[in-house]
């Protein structure tokens, strides 16, 4: 891992912005700073499809728009498929010669009601069929844009609106959605998860992604303030955090490959990531034990996968 | 004079989508418009179409890669029925805000439940105000004929938006027809390759989609409906075109002996050539009975309607979709809505006759027509009845 991350963070990265400023994202968003730097990765020669959700809502109030780069809206639950629709449009049209050749990448985005949710349907499927696009997943881990459900992408114990935090219930009760290794399950060529606070290895895995034919799946963990009951000023902190503890690990699936990106021979503990936030104030010692044990279990895992290369 | 050659209904729609020069295809199974996805598979894997072809997971993704390609200026195909409609029905009204130049065909089935896989409109009516240019045929030439209509109509720049096929299911999917086939070189001269206005391109970014405040909102929604019955011009002068290309000269509202008319039945789709034979055999008879075929559904023919029918005495609505506990079916609906500001109008009874499949008979037409001309002249206003139900 690079060290002094932030000095090649600015120096390296085109000074354009393709996801204008001056959109409406709350304060502390890492969901809009991680959707700029998959623009940046990868610069004007792209077409976005877009989901319903945040990045949607403040970047499109008709008639304004915050895109430099085509952007188009459908809705919620087929970003996968719109995406796919664009992809096989560029393809044949290029290949009739009606339009000129260039490569153009597709992405599709969705955060993670759109992905793990009520779109993973329509992604299996362009997973399946093997289009040559990158699907982003904004991953801020429940519907934060209608305000704050839950969703399965909502950790365990977190307390949402719709999972809140009671004398009977604590907070959220299942755990969270593997949505890259259900990618990786579709033996498409490449899967990552990235996190805006290492904002380098999130453009590497992006321009890979673009690199690779067939498809791409990138799970982005992104911090939101409002919903993760958290300082603005904290988000880079916490996605650093969330990394360093295990509950997010950084990898990449290539070609059935798994390798981390980053591995800590000892994780910080869970304590450390969980008392910044808010959705997770109400935790027992004992909940937070039971937390701390699956992320250990799980990382293990992971980074045994990561030894034996599957 | 094309060739005429004997084909299935949905075999003519697949072959007409290849002639179309089609780029994408997106599909889900679903009966009965099966043969034509299986049709155009065939078509593609023999490389007889240079075209995208997916048959994806879902009606629902194969409506939403349509709206994708369409929105990269690639000529799109899809087709459905019933449950696969209702799975999409959140799709037709984007593609059609979006103003994308998409056409459908739908096999016209029965929505469950109960489960029904045969005929009637109750799918379609289901997303009748979805925004789409939306033709009902009577037969397989029609649903040939308007695959091309359809693009070049709704590919039009004073035009783009997306167009509905409606052809009886079984009906029309499942039986070989006459068709008369046209000329690959004339097609391509009536069907120039899409030019969208914009597309999604890097060359020149645009935004598709954003979401509007109730303070746009209105304004858009009127911009479309101000659209949509303007292309009621463009659609006659397409049909206009397209019939001193053939010789086959389609209108929004067909009329059968219905001039001297004092009772004219009025239908949509394939039911009405059945209606014919029934207006026949009642000129035979002497009675002044003839007939009134609603060809195009949406931009509704309001002017053409009532041309046809403000002459006679009653009008015998035949609806093949219940709108359960509503005013009757939904084209008797459409017609006293449209005849309702005139003076001097016609009586209406509106009988919803063959749904899921029952057959309707020319007889079945005839009891229909005594029943309404008996009851009308009684005195009643407000005819409606489920024909043929088994009590």
């Amino acid at each position: 891992m690079i060290e002094n991350l932030n000095v090649f963070a600015v120096r390296t990265l085109t000074q354009k912005e393709y996801f204008a400023p001056g959109h409406r994202s709350c304060q502390g968003c890492a969901e809009a700073l991680a959707v700029r730097l998959v623009c940046k990765a990868l610069g004007r020669n792209i077409i976005i499809a877009a989901a319903t959700g945040c990045m949607e809502i403040v970047s499109s109030p008709l008639p304004y728009t915050s895109w430099r780069v085509p952007w188009f809206h459908c809705a919620f639950e087929n970003t996968a498929a719109v995406a796919s629709g664009i992809e096989v449009g560029l393809k044949v049209l290029m290949r009739k010669g009606r339009i000129p050749k260039k490569k153009i990448v597709t992405i599709a985005m969705a955060g993670d009601g759109g992905t793990a949710d009520i779109g993973l349907q329509a992604l299996s499927g362009a997973l399946e069929r093997g289009h040559d696009f990158i699907y982003v997943c904004t991953d801020n881990e429940a519907y934060m844009n209608t305000g704050i459900q839950r969703s399965s992408s909502t950790p365990f114990g977190a307390s949402t609106t719709t999972s809140p935090a009671g004398k009977m219930k604590p907070g959220q009760i299942t755990w969270k959605k593997n949505m890259a290794a259900i990618a990786a399950a579709h033996s498409i060529p490449y899967v990552a998860t990235a996190c805006p606070s290492y904002p380098l290895d999130l453009i590497q895995k992006v321009r890979k992604a673009a690199d690779i034919p067939g498809a791409a799946y990138i799970h982005i963990l992104s911090v939101c303030p409002t919903g993760w009951r958290s300082a603005p000023d904290q988000s880079i902190k916490l996605g650093r955090l969330a990394v360093e503890t295990g509950t997010f690990p950084l990898y990449e699936v290539e070609r059935g490959k798994y390798h981390l990106s980053i591995d800590f021979p000892k994780l910080k503990p869970i304590k450390e990531y969980l008392r910044l936030q808010g959705r997770f104030r109400h935790l027992t010692d004992e909940m937070i034990e039971e937390i701390q044990d699956r992320i250990q279990r799980d990382y293990e895992i992971l980074r045994e996968r990561s030894k034996r290369g599957f | 004079m094309g060739k005429r050659v004997g084909m299935e209904v949905s075999i003519a729609a697949a072959e007409a989508v290849k002639q179309a020069n089609v780029d994408v295809i997106s599909a889900y199974p679903i009966t009965p418009q099966t043969h034509i996805v299986e049709h155009l598979s065939e078509i593609v894997a023999n490389g007889e179409l240079d075209a995208e072809f997916f048959c994806v997971e879902s009606e629902h993704s194969a409506m939403s890669i349509c709206i994708g390609s369409e929105a990269t200026g690639a000529r799109s195909f899809t087709c459905t029925s019933a449950q696969g409609l209702a799975l999409m029905a959140e799709m037709t009204y984007i593609a059609s805000g979006l103003r994308l130049p998409i056409l459908m065909i739908v096999a016209n089935r029965t929505l469950s439940a109960p489960l029904s896989i045969w005929n009637d409109h109750s799918d379609t009516m289901m997303i009748r105000d979805c925004g789409w240019i939306q033709f009902f045929v009577e037969n397989g030439q029609e649903v040939y004929d308007h695959v091309f209509i359809s693009y070049r109509v709704g590919e039009d720049r004073s035009v783009l938006f997306p167009t509905i096929i409606n052809m009886d299911g079984f009906i029309l999917s499942h039986v070989i027809e006459p068709i008369e086939l046209i000329d690959q070189e004339k097609v391509d001269k009536f069907l120039p390759p899409y030019q969208p206005l914009y597309r999604l391109h890097p060359d020149q970014p645009v935004t598709m989609g954003a979401f509007a405040l109730p303070a746009i909102f209105a304004e858009t929604k009127k911009a479309q409906e101000v659209a949509l019955r303007a292309s009621l011009p463009k659609i006659l002068e397409v049909w206009k075109e397209f019939g001193d290309l053939t010789g086959r000269y389609y209108h929004p509202v067909e009329t059968y002996k219905a001039e001297d008319a004092e009772t004219l039945l009025v239908t949509m789709g394939s039911i009405g050539e059945t209606a014919s034979v029934a207006v026949d055999r009642m000129r035979e008879e002497g009675r002044s009975v003839g007939l009134v075929k609603i060809r195009l559904w949406r931009p509704f023919p309001f002017e053409a309607l009532k041309q046809a029918t403000l002459h006679a005495k009653n009008l015998v609505v035949i609806d093949r979709a219940v709108s359960v506990g509503g005013p009757g079916g939904p084209v008797a609906s459409e017609v006293k809505a449209a005849i309702y500001g005139e003076p001097l109008r016609p009586t209406v009874y509106n009988f919803i006759a063959g749904i899921s499949g029952r057959d309707v008979a020319p007889f079945d037409f005839i009891k229909m027509v005594d029943k309404a001309e008996i009851e009308i002249e009684e005195g009643k206003k407000d005819g409606y009845e489920l024909y043929g139900v088994r009590e």
